[in-house]
């Protein structure tokens, strides 16, 4: 078991594996997609109190969710880098805060797109908006600190001790935000409530939700890659790759 | 000869504490710059909000908080810098038994340099903006307690963005999403104290993420430290 791991934890095998994944999980994820978008725009009935403008879930709701997915992945893989030095979760770590970032900014756009018609504006001060800026932030905040330090290993090691930092605060961050958003802002916004969601409106939500964790996964494994080529370009195997790239 | 005193076995925390107090004494004019920065940005309001006083004094917590709050940040970048650039910091990473201590004891030196003043400034411009009695103990309570974790979780964006080009703003971005509770619970007991209703929870709040800020802030600084000098 522990063998196994060490192997695929390897910068090599991680490579080859994510090489071989990535362009078959970015296929599912097309057809996940499509079928979800079929059954989202146009089998499942309009909102009887929304109308049409409620469709946009079947993007916004998979994008906060892999908002906050990726921030856990990105944590998960700094935490695992402090611990044990694997390199490979660096590359991880790194290559997960752009996607993070730029579901996190999916999802507040939608949000917005979709407050317009429905609250009529494009931004509320709601808790849940506020603690997803913030997410977008700390996001933002790794990102430029990547970009500030030049080493790449100190830099992915310097935003692992941030990442964690960042996963202890979510909580205290969006519980307190919550605490002011309610007792400042009340009932500005009259909520639907959460009335329970029909089938044929669930079904191609959770199509779509996976058809974004399968689009997360295809392109972390490509940012991984670049990463792990970038990280040890001097490797004997990334070398190799290069000759074999070269004569093909 | 080797003076005794050197040689006698002494706690090192005591050193690295003495040293910081050493240090905060021997540069004790700058101890000012802060409370004026913070005087400063709490005059800019008026002039951009306007002479209505009733407005001027409905935000004057949220001015003294946000005033705080900025000149705190502004003063992050200094935590070990001076330490980085005469080789004394990674001398502190080799030597120290426990460095999460070192780091505890680095935050509490700059609670006394940064944050204390402006909370003793604070105090006098509360009697200038002319708030109430009930209001001015409970900016003054609230600093009290959230301070510490400006100081504590700036020492982390302090240690990880050492020796880094551009630092300051950077730091700042890292570091305030992170103060946004502080400033949630803290402005929001002045406000409770100017309503007259009770500010208990606020303050509640305020020290338990000071103590939560104190148990684990020192090893994110440590390991944020160790992860820029390895």
């Amino acid at each position: 078991m522990i063998k196994t791991l060490h192997k695929y934890a390897s910068p090599m095998h991680f490579h080859a594996v994510a090489r071989a994944w990535s362009a078959p999980l970015l296929w599912l994820a097309a057809a996940l997609f499509l079928a979800g978008l079929v059954g989202g725009l146009v089998l499942a009935p309009a909102d009887y109190q929304q109308g049409e403008s409620f469709r946009i879930i079947y993007v916004h709701v998979p994008s906060a969710w892999l908002s906050m997915f990726a921030y856990l992945v990105m944590a998960g893989a700094g935490a695992t880098s402090l611990i044990w030095r694997v390199k490979l979760m660096d590359a991880i770590a790194r290559a997960a805060a752009p996607l993070g970032a730029s579901f996190t900014a999916l999802a507040l756009a939608t949000g917005s797109l979709w407050g317009k018609p429905m609250w009529g504006t494009w931004w509320v001060w709601d808790a849940r908006l506020t603690s997803e800026l913030l997410l977008l932030l700390l996001y933002l905040g790794y990102m430029a600190l990547q970009s500030a330090i030049d080493d790449r290993r100190a830099a992915a090691r310097a935003g692992a001790v941030l990442a964690v930092v960042g996963v202890v605060n979510i909580p205290i961050i969006h519980y307190s935000v919550e605490w002011w958003s309610t007792l400042h802002q009340p009932a500005t916004i009259t909520r639907l409530g959460a009335p329970a969601i029909a089938t044929s409106m669930l079904i191609p939500l959770l199509l779509m939700a996976l058809a974004f964790q399968l689009l997360f996964f295809a392109l972390l494994f490509i940012r991984v890659r670049s990463e792990l080529l970038e990280f040890e370009q001097r490797a004997s195997w990334v070398r190799e790759l290069l000759r074999q790239a070269r004569s093909r | 000869m080797l003076n005794p005193a050197l040689v006698a076995p002494r706690p090192a925390s005591f050193a690295i504490l003495r040293r910081e107090m050493l240090r905060l004494y021997r540069r004790r004019g700058q101890l000012i710059q802060p409370p004026l920065f913070f005087v400063l940005v709490a005059v800019l309001f008026p002039f951009a909000i306007g002479g209505d006083e009733h407005l001027l004094r409905a935000l004057a917590p949220a001015t003294v908080w946000i005033s705080v709050l900025l000149a705190t940040t502004l003063s992050l970048e200094d935590i070990f810098r001076s330490d980085q650039e005469d080789g004394s910091l990674e001398q502190l990473v080799l030597m120290a038994k426990s460095l999460p201590g070192a780091c505890a004891l680095k935050a509490l030196a700059h609670w006394l340099s940064t944050p204390a003043p402006l909370i003793a400034m604070a105090a006098l411009m509360s009697s200038v903006h002319d708030l109430e009695a009930d209001t001015r103990s409970a900016l003054l309570i609230s600093l009290v307690l959230g301070t510490p974790v400006f100081s504590l979780v700036g020492t982390i964006g302090s240690a990880l963005t050492v020796g880094v080009r551009g630092g300051a703003l950077l730091l700042a971005l890292l570091i305030l999403p992170l103060y946004i509770p502080v400033l949630i619970f803290g402005a929001g007991a002045v406000r409770n104290a100017t309503l007259s209703t009770a500010t208990g929870s606020e303050y509640f709040f305020l020290a338990g993420l000071s103590v939560l800020a104190a148990t684990l802030a020192p090893f994110a600084t440590a390991a944020g430290l160790r992860a820029r000098l390895s």
